[in-house]
């Protein structure tokens, strides 16, 4: 066996071809790391692998085999989470599961399928989060607009919740950090990478840019929140909890017109 | 929009209905099949929490302040000075749809004060709900609040277009209902109870004939109590629940620590503080009802009145019944393991899976999540024993407490500090 680094294209699919080449050319994988990052083995061979469609169906196919749709879904989400070192987590897993004949995904007591769902439930919680938080702003142009920096790489799976809940509107969720959107035009949700003004703003931002009413909105909600609150039950620590801090700045109610 | 207008009314009105605690937004099956607005088909959401550590999930409002009764718990009573106000329904239909457009909400929770009469309120709050699903082609969630005493139809007619219908018995003893609503009577809030839960039970059996059989109130009924008002015990409010969830095929009761908001001298006085960890014991005791297969009567009983505020109710009652543990992880079946402090149900189901493949020992106890430092007494698993066995259980509880790091801990400290 070949003792070797695999360094890929940072996809999904990419990731998948990674598995197949492994599989294929029976190496021992030390790493498995997205283009653009080093390595942190000194002496093992690199491999550039690249993406073949052929390899990833039938990758895909042999996961959906040993898997459930659940654990499949575990794969891709702690994928999504983008923790360095997850793809050789993953491939651990996959390799757990492909020798043994249960159904090895529910084993709870083995290192990698325990950490495994621990990454995808943490991009699961990241993904109800930004279903929560996200606040869409009316631009001019009748675009409801909304700007994001998840921790983890969520576009790809919240997509599907906007899309059958707003049908009726055109809407745009751009992330900030990954410099990437999606744009639903009232057909199809599409991804876009563009250039955003500067005084857009997460909350508030540059009245210019939004349509007739849009900032009372925001006050109002604002106004809304602050009515709820029952001041004899406050309790700061379980607020903090629930709205960890680091999204303040995309909630109006949190952050309101800065 | 007269935005300033509305604003001044949005304040009122939000904070008269914020005593209401039901938040939930789930359950209910509203799919956006037509390129409308919204979906209620899946999890409801909590898009934001109050300060005070709630639940923000859906655009809860009166309709109107106005009341004609004057029940001594409530602030929005005839006898309270404060400023009125009323919506129009195209108003709160609009404030809905637009705070909805912009993800801020779930749909739309109105109650109202009583103006005029039951059913006159009753009726103003149906018309804002099939406003918004006849006009808007709205999908959202609608919780609408029954007012006791509104009549069959309109009970029948609230149901179609809202998903969750809700009368509050505010009081959990009729004889507190008494001393604090004399002008209210216990069967005004069972009536429109009994009529959306024979209404559901109608739906259910014509729907599986025929499809297009009108959904009807399809995420089921709820109610609240006010606990701490009227010196009730945990029995007397948990009885009335279970009485609630069995006969009335209630899907949630709520229970509000009650605020004091007046020096009415049949209730506690203003700055008396609001029985928070009763009110979350009385949560914990539902769930043990609900979802881990506990009867009421195991909870609380006549030798058992009232819950233990220092431990929560599941330790409480696996000390009270010693000779069930410990049990072996590995082998003892689901229901007797739901039942040992410190595994909740989803370690529960992890366990279930985990020992098909292998015994499981501490090590893999701590890391599938379960709380050990209250589990490891209960239980025994593939490793040397830790419980101890000749421990009184009055000692166990101290020596939990001593180890737990729970923000009450300081609370009930039955040590003395020195200083």
């Amino acid at each position: 066996m070949k003792s070797v680094v695999l360094k890929y294209d940072g996809s999904f699919p990419g990731f998948l071809t990674c598995v197949f080449n492994a599989y294929e050319q029976k190496l021992e994988i030390t790493e498995i790391i997205p283009e653009g990052e080093d390595q942190k083995q000194l002496f093992s061979e690199t491999l550039e692998v690249i993406t073949e469609d052929f390899k990833v169906q039938r990758v895909l196919k042999s996961l959906k085999k040993k898997l459930s749709s659940n654990g499949v879904k575990r794969l891709y989400y702690s994928f999504l989470s983008e923790i360095p070192g997850i793809e050789l987590k993953m491939y651990d897993m996959i390799r757990y599961v492909y020798s043994s004949q249960e159904k090895a995904e529910l084993d709870y007591s083995h290192p990698s399928v325990l950490d495994i769902s621990k990454a995808a439930k943490q991009v699961g919680r990241e993904k109800h989060r930004m279903e929560a938080f996200i606040r869409f702003r009316l631009t001019k142009d009748d675009l409801y607009f909304a700007v994001i920096e998840p921790d983890f790489n969520v576009l790809p799976v919240i997509t599907k919740h906007f899309k059958s809940r707003y049908a009726d509107q055109r809407w745009l969720i751009y992330d900030l950090k990954r410099k990437l959107g999606v744009h639903y035009d009232l057909q199809k949700a599409e991804y876009v990478s563009m250039e955003l003004p500067e005084d857009i703003g997460i909350s508030g931002g540059n009245p210019d840019y939004f349509a007739e009413g849009e900032i009372y909105f925001q006050h109002l909600w604002k106004e809304y929140f602050d009515s709820t609150n029952i001041k004899s039950r406050v309790n700061m620590r379980l607020h903090i909890q629930h709205v960890p801090k680091r999204y303040w700045k995309y909630l109006s109610e949190k952050s309101p017109f800065a | 929009m007269d935005f300033d207008r509305i604003k001044e009314k949005l304040n009122i009105l939000a904070d008269a209905a914020k005593y209401d605690v039901s938040c939930s937004s789930s359950g209910s099956k509203r799919t956006n099949t037509k390129k409308g607005l919204g979906d209620s088909s899946g999890m409801g959401i909590c898009h934001s929490y109050t300060q005070d550590g709630r639940c923000v999930s859906l655009l809860k409002i009166l309709l109107t302040n106005h009341c004609i009764f004057d029940c001594a718990y409530c602030v929005t009573r005839k006898s309270n000075d404060i400023k009125r106000a009323a919506f129009k329904v195209q108003e709160v239909v609009d404030l809905t749809i637009s705070f909805y457009r912009r993800n801020y909400i779930e749909g739309l929770f109105l109650s109202s004060g009583i103006f005029k009469s039951p059913d006159h309120t009753m009726e103003r709050l149906i018309r804002v709900a099939k406003k918004l699903r006849e006009e808007e082609n709205f999908n959202g969630y609608i919780h609408l609040k029954s007012i006791p005493g509104a009549s069959d139809e309109l009970m029948r007619e609230a149901g179609l277009y809202a998903d969750r219908l809700s009368v509050n018995i505010e009081i959990p003893t009729k004889s507190g209902l008494k001393l604090l609503a004399p002008e209210k009577k216990h069967e005004d809030f069972m009536k429109p109870m009994e009529k959306v839960k024979n209404e559901i039970i109608q739906y259910k059996s014509e729907s599986k004939l025929i499809k297009s059989t009108p959904k009807y109130a399809p995420a089921g009924q709820s109610t609240q109590m006010i606990v701490g008002a009227t010196g009730e015990s945990d029995r007397d409010i948990m009885y009335s629940s279970a009485f609630f969830y069995k006969n009335y095929n209630m899907k949630r009761v709520y229970y509000s620590g009650y605020v004091p908001i007046s020096n009415d001298p049949r209730l506690p006085a203003l700055g008396t503080q609001v029985p928070m960890m009763r009110e979350n014991r009385l949560y914990q005791t539902d769930w043990l009802m609900r979802f881990y297969g506990y009867d009421v009567r195991e909870l609380l009983n006549n030798d058992f009145q009232h819950l233990e505020m220092d431990i929560d109710p599941k330790l409480s009652y696996a000390l009270r019944n010693r000779h069930l543990f410990p049990v072996d992880i590995n082998k003892v079946d689901r229901q007797l393991l739901l039942r040992v402090p410190g595994i909740g149900l989803k370690s529960v189901n992890k366990i279930l899976q985990a020992r098909k493949f292998r015994k499981l020992n501490w090590e893999h106890l701590q890391k599938i999540g379960i709380s050990m430092n209250r589990a490891k007494y209960f239980i025994t698993c593939d490793a040397r024993e830790k419980e101890l066995k000749d421990v009184s259980s009055e000692n166990l509880k101290q020596l939990i407490i001593q180890n737990s790091f729970s923000k009450y801990r300081k609370e009930f400290n039955q040590q003395l500090s020195l200083f």
